[in-house]
């Protein structure tokens, strides 16, 4: 079970009490009228959705309740640092990001290590 | 069960509370379902938390995961700008109608059930559906919190070394106090 920071509870708390909650910093317009269909479409449909860090929304939902962000490794699933809502996006480098190559790797590539070092364990 | 109880005597009709009395000594713990209480579910500011405090006789916990009694009332932090008040005697919204600063103060009584579960294999018990970690260490006496217990939400707080205050909601009540003696059973081996 993963377990995940709550910035509002000040601890790590099993990942049954969250929910995921979208993409994080995603601004809306102050005139969404007057923007165009373009930029609404942007808005509203389009994510990043990268293959690395992504910069998430959760809810504490069986817990605080509270609304916070968080920067996930989505290769690795790693939480990287998690902080209040409405507190600006952190600068995340290179090396906080876990192996940076991971996300560069085909996915047969990533089953191969793994399969390969389940093998060394076996051995041992 | 002050308020409550005293409202059914006048009008006439017999309040049944959800699983009034039941007990079960199961393994190595005992669950009781304890009587019906006052419940408060208060919201508030910052700046209002002193205002309360002072009508509500104890000083609302401000750190995460604690909470604070005063004779038969406890308030437990749940977020931020939210505690749950319990009140065995007492009405806490009537104390809460007199603070002019900002806050919300919503009676929920008859919403909630409470199950007690004590014994040496009380802990043991409630890990069994709660994945939070229920050690002494990081859940010590007074600890409160918000959770999970199987597939239902409850509030724990923890009343001794070996006892816990599960609060759940009436309907929901069924599944808790069947999944704990199905837990307090296996605890015991």
């Amino acid at each position: 079970m993963l377990l995940i920071r709550c910035p509002y509870c000040e601890e790590e708390r099993p990942e049954l009490e969250f929910r995921h909650a979208g993409e994080a910093h995603v601004a809306r317009s102050g005139d969404i009228a007057a923007i165009s269909d373009e930029d609404f479409e942007k808005f509203f449909f389009i994510r990043s959705n990268p293959k690395g860090v992504v910069f998430e929304r959760w809810r504490h939902v069986h817990g605080c309740a509270r609304f916070f962000n968080a920067a996930r490794n989505t290769v690795t699933d790693r939480f990287l640092v998690t902080y209040k809502a409405g507190e600006p996006k952190p600068e995340i480098s290179a090396e906080d990001a876990g192996p940076a190559a991971w996300a560069n790797r085909e996915p047969a590539e990533l089953n191969e290590t793994s399969s390969s070092r389940l093998k060394e364990q076996v051995t041992e | 069960m002050a308020k409550a109880a005293a409202k059914t005597a006048t009008t006439g009709t017999l309040r049944r509370p959800a699983l009034a009395g039941r007990e079960v000594l199961a393994g190595g713990a005992r669950l009781s379902v304890l009587p019906p209480a006052e419940r408060m579910s208060l919201r508030a500011p910052a700046a209002s938390v002193a205002a309360l405090s002072r009508a509500l006789g104890l000083d609302l916990p401000v750190k995460p995961k604690t909470s604070a009694s005063s004779g038969a009332r406890t308030a437990l932090w749940l977020g931020p700008d939210e505690w749950l008040v319990i009140d065995q005697t007492g009405d806490p919204l009537a104390d809460c109608a007199k603070v002019k600063a900002l806050h919300s103060a919503v009676g929920i009584s008859h919403r909630n059930v409470a199950i007690s579960a004590s014994g040496p294999g009380a802990e043991a018990t409630l890990a069994a559906g709660c994945p939070q970690d229920l050690s002494l260490q990081t859940f010590p006496v007074g600890a409160c919190s918000r959770t999970i217990l199987g597939k239902v939400e409850i509030v724990i707080l923890r009343t001794a070394e070996d006892a816990f205050r599960v609060e759940c909601w009436r309907s929901f009540s069924d599944y808790v106090l069947d999944f704990l003696t199905e837990a307090a059973g296996d605890a015991a081996g």
